[in-house]
């Protein structure tokens, strides 16, 4: 077993603190004044060269954002932010249009060499001739550094690029879908987002077609006391299907860093998007300092008749995340879909889950969610389903489990079923355990080690999402999920 | 939103508030105790009747579905209840003992004292035990969840009720049915408390009968069980009245002890029944079952928190709803897992069967677990009559309606059965008939 020796190696090799992609890359940097004022979010826009009505609707979402209140339901604790110790716009110098991959600065793709891009991508990065494509949307800090193979992917239609690139070239396409899915209003971090966000990536697919490539895009933190607030928007027009991959790693900083992103996703008619996220940022040291605040708003909105939507997630990272990727099943015979695994170590605090709203006649819905806690952190699942009274023969099926490494850990489940018609069927399962005894016993008296044994099982629990990822995700997540077990066991 | 601002009080609230200043006088308490009552009527004054944006009372807005809030009902007429209770009888052949409680307050006159006593339980007055010094005890309820607006309401306003003291080692013979009476119209207020001694058994039967007329009746029963006690409670809540049903059971359980009960929902409007049961010794068990039934534009809410804090405990937690026309159904159950209540076993079920286009059901099954060697697991499925079960039973040449009722009696029955308490099963389903043949 080749891939799971791999995996306790790097375990072996990695301490709980030294987080390995905890460093922090010296390249100069364009920075805004701190704080949230009208000033910044128009100097932001202006920096972006946005267009008049862009400025007007982030500085109508500040207005608003002062209305609201910060959120405490969820089952998270943290020091209160002080928004106004944050810098909103930060951009490594060498951004100024590079002409090709040569102009990018050396500093930065040795960054990217050190985050363990796959290879690929590397080769990619490093203006090899790719074998098989896979398209990379890289953001360091706030802007787009590199966008490969747009062209090749504008030759099937397909639009991928950053957002602040989309709003000078497809303003009317980004008019027409932002905000429709996560309104500027929906909750206090994604008005915030909206008022004052970096950029992100912004996807169009045509009416029937298939992307050629899956899209990634790899989200780094780097700059210090700079919030991320990317934006992503991804359109599936009738009969398009797009992949669209989220990876993310984030140097090591002994400050709580903030990053509140939205993403939109729009199905329409036979249209399916599926989205992967592998979350990987830092969690903090052994004693719970430090750490990303990770609070995200993610939704899909399957507009059309048979459109689907899935949702993969693997969280090993943040020190604190609050997540609910969901999907509003307004099409007739819509499909979402959420596998998520959230690992928590050390003292992270994991909040996260998804909604299933079924409006749509025959819609239905799948969740798989694994969370497995240790050290002393606290893992929940937050999740609604709900069936509105024209849904008739909606179909939802979840099944959440947790997992317990040791006495100082939580594990909380906290789903809401609603059901308003007599012909939705829901069903849902749960169930809290810790590794058996015997399971143990059985992989102990075969010659694993402990921390051995523990990844393995782990693993089997995990199973179920982790065939849903990419073929390239699918390794890279299995090897997180056991860097971050570490320390756990004995 | 901001707690501290003043609430616009509706209706039923400034009634509330009105029916304090003209009652406060005649309900008896220590100094104590009306501090408490104070205390409770401040929280009703502060923040109104529980409503939606309450986590607690999200599906069920009390204070949207109370219109006004009538005064509390005058002392009873002894005959009046007497009749009541007997041409009200849900439970024909049962041989039972009586406890009543009438119009708010124990009527000892109606209950059977002596033989209860020859077999070693005690009945006390709440009315009278306020004033003493027990009074601050039997109000000051232990671990109620985040101060409840619905216990608050019931502290301001308590009228009486009795306390039941089983001996220790006491085998009760009979059932015991505690049966609350309303001759008049007028709120109710009412707390009973069960104390059963170390190794005592009882079965008890908490049952309503009367009309309360547009007063809400809120019943606290506060179950303290021993060591190696047992108490089996079966609680109907059928009364077909638009007052507000309101029901809590706070219950503290010793090491080795059992507690089994039964919330058994059919025909009012607003009914909330909420439960807190407290694990306080170890190698005990509780379990927890609801039978729902609603019909019309009602709403039926079984709400419960199970806590475990002591290591070895288990659980389980069984409830069933069926729904008709614009019904509602709420189930909120939670199970708590404190970080050194290891071995816990903690199992929760919930079901629920929509017969109707229009109702709806809302479950919310929680589980809060900070202990790593524990076995916990809850499920939760809602839908229609199984078109396939319905088709085999008509190809057998069963009408519809009757099919209907079988698959339906079958789905609640399994809770019934599973609860096992012979005495009253047939008494039950007979109801889940009546209800059916109305429905």
């Amino acid at each position: 077993m080749p891939a799971v020796q791999e995996t306790i190696d790097k375990v072996k090799a990695i301490d709980v603190d030294q987080y390995k992609y905890g460093f922090v890359t010296d390249i100069e940097s364009d920075r805004g004044a701190k704080g949230l004022s009208e000033e910044t979010v128009r100097f932001l826009s202006a920096k972006k060269n946005e267009p008049e009505w862009m400025t007007e609707w982030r500085l109508d979402a500040l207005r608003r954002f002062r209305q609201m209140e910060e959120p405490t339901w969820a089952r998270v604790s943290y020091p209160k932010i002080d928004l106004d110790d944050l810098y909103y716009w930060a951009s490594p110098k060498s951004v100024e249009g590079p002409k090709s991959l040569d102009e990018v600065d050396p500093e930065l793709l040795a960054t990217y060499e050190k985050l363990g891009i796959p290879l690929r991508e590397q080769e990619i990065l490093a203006g090899v001739e790719p074998k098989n494509r896979v398209a990379v949307d890289a953001v360091f800090d706030s802007v787009s550094v590199v966008t490969t193979f747009k062209e090749e992917l504008k030759k099937a239609g397909v639009i991928f690029c950053s957002i602040s690139e989309a709003l000078r070239e497809y303003p009317d396409l980004v008019k027409k879908y932002l905000g429709s899915v996560v309104p500027v209003t929906d909750n206090y971090y994604a008005t915030l987002n909206s008022a004052v966000f970096s950029d992100g990536s912004f996807v169009y697919v045509p009416e029937g077609v298939r992307c050629p490539m899956e899209l990634s895009t790899y989200f780094r933190i780097n700059e210090q006391n700079t919030g991320q607030f990317e934006r992503t928007l991804i359109i599936a027009e009738k009969g398009a299907y797009v992949s669209y991959l989220e990876g993310c790693t984030a140097p090591q900083r002994d400050e709580n860093q903030l990053h509140a992103a939205v993403v939109e996703l729009v199905a329409l008619d036979d249209a399916e998007i599926k989205y992967s996220t592998v979350q990987n940022w830092f969690p903090g040291d052994k004693n719970g300092k430090g750490g990303i605040y990770n609070f995200v708003t993610k939704r899909g909105d399957c507009r059309g008749k048979n459109s689907k939507i899935s949702w993969t997630q693997v969280e090993t990272g943040s020190a604190i995340t609050w997540k609910y990727p969901s999907c509003i099943l307004r099409g007739e015979n819509s499909r979402g879909e959420f596998y998520s695994i959230a690992v928590s170590n050390g003292y992270q605090q994991v909040d996260s889950g998804t909604k299933m709203i079924h409006l749509g006649k025959n819609s239905s819905s799948r969740i798989i969610s694994k969370g497995i806690s240790a050290g002393k952190s606290q893992n929940t699942y937050r999740g609604l389903v709900s069936a509105h009274r024209k849904a008739s023969n909606a179909r939802n099926f979840t099944q959440c489990d947790s997992l317990l490494i040791g006495q100082d850990c939580g594990a909380h489940t906290v789903p809401y079923i609603e059901s308003k018609n007599a012909s939705a069927q829901f069903e849902h399962e749960a169930t809290t355990s810790k590794i058996s005894d015997d399971q143990m016993f059985y992989c102990l008296q075969r010659g694993l080690s402990e921390e051995e044994a523990v990844a393995l099982i782990v693993n089997g629990f995990v199973k179920d999402v982790i065939q849903q990822l990419p073929m390239e995700f699918a390794v890279e997540a299995q090897k997180l999920i056991s860097i971050s077990l570490e320390g756990s066991v004995g | 939103m901001n707690a501290s601002a003043p609430i616009k009080h509706t209706q039923a609230e400034s009634d509330l508030l009105e029916r304090f200043d003209s009652a406060k006088e005649g309900l008896s308490g220590s100094v104590a105790v009306k501090a408490l009552r104070e205390a409770a009527l401040g929280q009703i004054r502060d923040r109104g009747l529980p409503h939606r944006r309450v986590e607690e009372y999200k599906y069920s807005d009390l204070r949207a579905y109370m219109k006004s809030a009538a005064p509390l009902a005058g002392a009873a007429d002894e005959a009046a209840a007497r009749s009541l209770i007997e041409t009200q009888d849900g439970f024909g052949d049962l041989d039972r003992y009586r406890i009543v409680v009438a119009n708010g307050s124990y009527l000892a006159a109606l209950s059977d004292v002596e033989a209860l006593a020859s077999e070693g339980v005690t009945l006390t007055s709440v009315a009278e035990a306020l004033a003493g010094e027990m009074g601050t005890k039997l109000v000051a309820a232990p671990k109620t969840g985040p101060s409840d607006g619905v216990i608050a309401l019931n502290t301001a306003f308590l009228q009486g009720g009795v306390v039941i003291t089983v001996k220790s080692g006491v085998e009760v013979s009979k059932p015991v049915e505690l049966v609350q009476v309303a001759t008049a119209k007028g709120a109710q207020s009412v707390r009973n408390r069960v104390e059963l001694g170390e190794g005592a058994k009882l079965r008890l039967l908490e049952t309503f009968v009367g009309d309360t007329g547009e007063g809400e009746l809120n019943t606290v029963f506060d179950y303290e069980l021993a060591d190696k006690s047992a108490l089996a409670a079966t609680r109907l809540i059928v009364s077909k009245t638009d007052a507000a049903q309101l029901f809590t059971t706070i219950a503290t359980i010793g090491a080795e002890a059992e507690l089994k009960s039964l919330g058994f929902i059919a025909g009012p409007q607003f009914s909330r029944n909420q439960q807190f049961i407290n694990f306080t010794g170890e190698n005990s068990e509780a379990k927890i079952y609801g039978v729902t039934m609603a019909g019309g534009k009602s709403l039926a809410d079984q709400t419960l928190i199970v806590d475990h804090a002591v290591p070895h405990c288990n659980s389980r937690e069984f409830f069933k709803t069926v729904l008709d026309g614009e019904a509602k159904g709420v189930y909120q159950g939670r199970i708590n897992v404190a970080q050194h209540a290891q071995k816990t076993d903690g199992e929760m079920m919930t079901q629920a069967l929509l017969l109707s286009e229009d109702a709806e059901m809302a479950n919310k099954p929680e589980l809060e677990i900070f202990a790593d060697d524990v076995l916990c697991a809850h499920g939760a499925t809602s839908g229609q009559i199984d078109e396939d079960l319905l088709f085999y039973l008509r190809a057998r040449g069963i009408p519809e309606d009757e099919a209907k009722t079988l698959l339906v009696l079958a789905f609640l029955s399994e809770a019934i059965e599973e609860y096992g308490e012979d005495d009253v099963t047939e008494g039950l389903e007979a109801r889940v008939r009546d209800w059916l043949a109305d429905h």
